[in-house]
């Protein structure tokens, strides 16, 4: 993964709030079988709509979404980030985030930034106020800075030390392969497996 | 101090414990796999040269794309068929145990694993489907992973975590029972109209009270569901002699001297009488009535009884906005009887309600009646099974008879992967979980309900609960 430190580019205000991962990608495009191509999905049924932020420029090249409360709710489909990441976008802010894709989005390199909604609604009104706008989102401060604005935001500290390294999850557990063993061995043989047994 | 249910399960699982920057690694005793979230999982494993760690703790099935009827042909969409056939190299290549179309284990993947008597009190289950906090109703700590996550259980067979927060959800009545006509899933609704989608975040949910340990399975089932509709990571209820009843002789419940050790186990998996939860939530089970939904997501949600809210009686802007674009895309007027919305769709499924149990109470409702004259009622059971056992009961034929659709097992018009789906603009009764804009097909409206009002809304037409049929 690559490691993220900062990132500088076009705010997107998106003013809606409960934006679930059915919109920012329907299921029918979560049939490919790769990490990438899921682009032209992002949120399709909006983007079909002329006033649709994504639609004009510059936002059209946005890659910080500045997004209304409870963000990226509902199912846990990861496609819903790598399709925000195909698009181009690098980070998402929000005041409230879905548990799931907070999870998804940090094991893949989008930083999920929570702010508090009243800075969400003053990043929303300078971005509608002067389209174009660059946004600094620096992992290192927790700070988005936009013109004159500068707002903290909130990330657990360890999807920040591995977003700031670029670490991959499955390398840092089976660092931990001994104690796995060590739980299996202990583990009670009543335990279910799903090898077939009688009456499968 | 006392510890609750879903912390005894979480620390019975630590396998290597943070240091507080550091996220708890959780051992994972079930992985359930199925065609849409796996793919991408396999593949970065193969990459990495890695073997699946414990085949013997996985399985897969195939649920979310497939066809609910012909399915004896090649699956017709091209890039489904791919998605399934991929399934099928990557559980051959890993050794992971499959049951695909066809099968007669075959189904939705949380239908499948209760069903086989894989889902066992006090386990880790994990899924790439926010669905799986389903099998918290059998007080297992169950929830929806990411394919990163995927790969990472079938890698080490563990996940790093933090702790989730517990939130207790009181379903008490006087009498100890539902009042006539409502069901869990009208519970379900009720909750999360009450907290909101995003009341449950960070949390795990434990259901308890009077209502709910008189539930069975099928509608414990039902509202651990829903739980991630609250915004929940889990939803838990402590097992008992329901949980234990339903197990029993099931194909992998344990057997002889084992099913003793294990009941003594399951049996210390409630919540101490010193444990303090973070947060609780207390519901009258005797006000409650048969709820749907009249928005696009599962929190606006109101009494059949009521009425389309009106945004412009609101006082906070955020959540007039929300219900003029919600009711805008629902093409509905405010102050309209929810009695009065007609539908065109009604479809009786899914993981939430397409189990044996929700198939018994809608057939019931249907026995000697018809759907109405121009709607489209499809039944999908949720697994193979399931429909298995419909049909030993005659269910098929009351469903039929009255002129709904009965079919194969699969996710089907929850999601729209395959082709049952809305056309632009229909409107859905369904009892399915989620009612988010398109989420049944481009441009479909959903109400989601429970599979009575499901099926006295196909009878009338238009949202119904059985008491308004004559």
């Amino acid at each position: 993964m690559q490691p993220f430190i900062r990132h500088t580019g076009v705010g997107v205000p998106l003013r809606r709030s409960n934006v679930d991962t059915d919109q920012i990608i329907p299921a029918v495009y979560l049939k490919r079988v790769s990490r990438t191509g899921f682009a032209d999905g992002l949120f399709s049924a909006w983007r079909t709509q002329p006033d649709f932020v994504l639609n004009s420029e510059p936002f059209r090249s946005g890659s910080v979404l500045v997004a209304g409360p409870d963000f990226g709710t509902g199912s846990s489909r990861e496609h819903a980030v790598w399709a925000l990441s195909d698009y181009g976008f690098r980070v998402v802010i929000s005041s409230r985030f879905g548990d799931i894709f907070r999870g998804n989005a940090g094991k893949q390199g989008l930083l999920a930034a929570q702010c508090d909604h009243p800075d969400v609604e003053l990043l929303w009104t300078l971005l509608e106020n002067e389209p174009g706008t660059a946004v600094t989102v620096d992992l290192v401060e927790k700070t988005v800075r936009a013109k004159h604005l500068t707002v903290s935001f909130a990330v657990d500290d360890y999807t920040r030390w591995r977003l700031l390294e670029g670490l991959d999850d499955i390398g840092l557990s089976l660092r931990h392969s001994e104690s796995i063993a060590e739980f299996e061995s202990a583990r009670p043989s009543w335990m279910p497996t799903t090898a077939t047994v009688a009456g499968d | 101090m006392g510890r609750t249910l879903a912390e005894k399960v979480w620390d019975a699982h630590v396998v290597h414990a943070g240091d507080g920057a550091e996220p708890d690694l959780l051992y994972i005793d079930l992985h359930l796999v199925h065609e849409v979230t796996s793919p991408q999982a396999f593949d970065g494993l193969r990459q990495a040269g890695r073997p699946v760690r414990r085949p013997d703790l996985t399985i897969a099935t195939e649920d979310h794309n497939v066809p609910t009827e012909d399915i004896d042909l090649p699956i017709a969409d091209e890039v489904s068929a791919t998605q399934v056939n991929t399934l099928r190299r990557n559980c051959a290549e890993f050794g992971v145990r499959s049951h695909p179309m066809g099968d007669s284990e075959q189904g939705i993947v949380h239908v499948m694993g209760p069903q086989l008597g894989l889902t066992q009190p006090g386990l880790t289950v994990v899924c790439g489907d926010s669905h799986t906090s389903t099998h918290g109703a059998f007080g297992a700590l169950a929830f929806g992973i990411g394919t990163s996550e995927v790969e990472h259980v079938l890698a080490t067979q563990t996940l790093p975590l933090r702790p989730f927060k517990t939130m207790a959800i009181t379903v008490d009545s006087a009498k100890g029972e539902l009042p006539p006509g409502v069901t869990s899933k009208d519970i379900i609704l009720a909750v999360i109209a009450k907290i909101g989608t995003g009341g449950g975040q960070g949390y795990v949910l434990e259901y308890r009270g009077n209502a709910i340990e008189n539930l069975s399975m099928e509608s414990r089932m039902t509202i651990c569901n829903m739980s991630i509709e609250a915004g929940a990571r889990a939803g838990m209820i402590a097992p008992d002699e329901t949980t234990f009843g339903y197990l029993k002789g099931r194909p992998h419940a344990p057997r002889g001297a084992d099913w003793e050790t294990a009941l003594d186990y399951w049996r210390s998996l409630r919540t101490d009488a010193g444990a303090t939860f973070d947060a609780e939530v207390h519901i009258d089970a005797d006000a409650l009535v048969p709820f749907v939904t009249w928005g696009t997501n599962p929190g606006q949600g109101l009494p059949l009884s009521g009425r389309v809210p009106d945004p412009s009686a609101m006082s906070d802007e955020g959540e007039r906005v929300a219900t003029e674009k919600a009711l805008s895309y629902m093409d509905l007027v405010p102050g309209t009887p929810m009695r009065e919305i007609a539908v065109d769709v009604v479809f009786l499924g899914s993981c939430t309600n397409g189990r044996i149990e929700d198939l018994r109470a809608a057939a019931e409702v249907l026995r000697g009646r018809s759907v109405r004259d121009g709607l489209r009622m499809l039944v999908v059971p949720g697994s193979m099974q399931v429909r298995a056992q419909a049909e030993a009961e005659g269910l098929h034929e009351i469903f039929t008879a009255a002129g709904a659709q009965w079919r194969s097992a699969g996710c089907s018009m929850c999601l729209g992967m395959n082709p049952d789906q809305l056309s632009p603009g229909e409107r859905a009764a369904s009892t399915s979980n989620r009612n988010f804009e398109g989420r049944q097909g481009k441009g479909g409206r959903t109400h989601l309900v429970s599979p009575l009002v499901a099926a006295a809304t196909a009878v009338r037409g238009s949202l119904s609960a059985p008491d308004d049929l004559d």
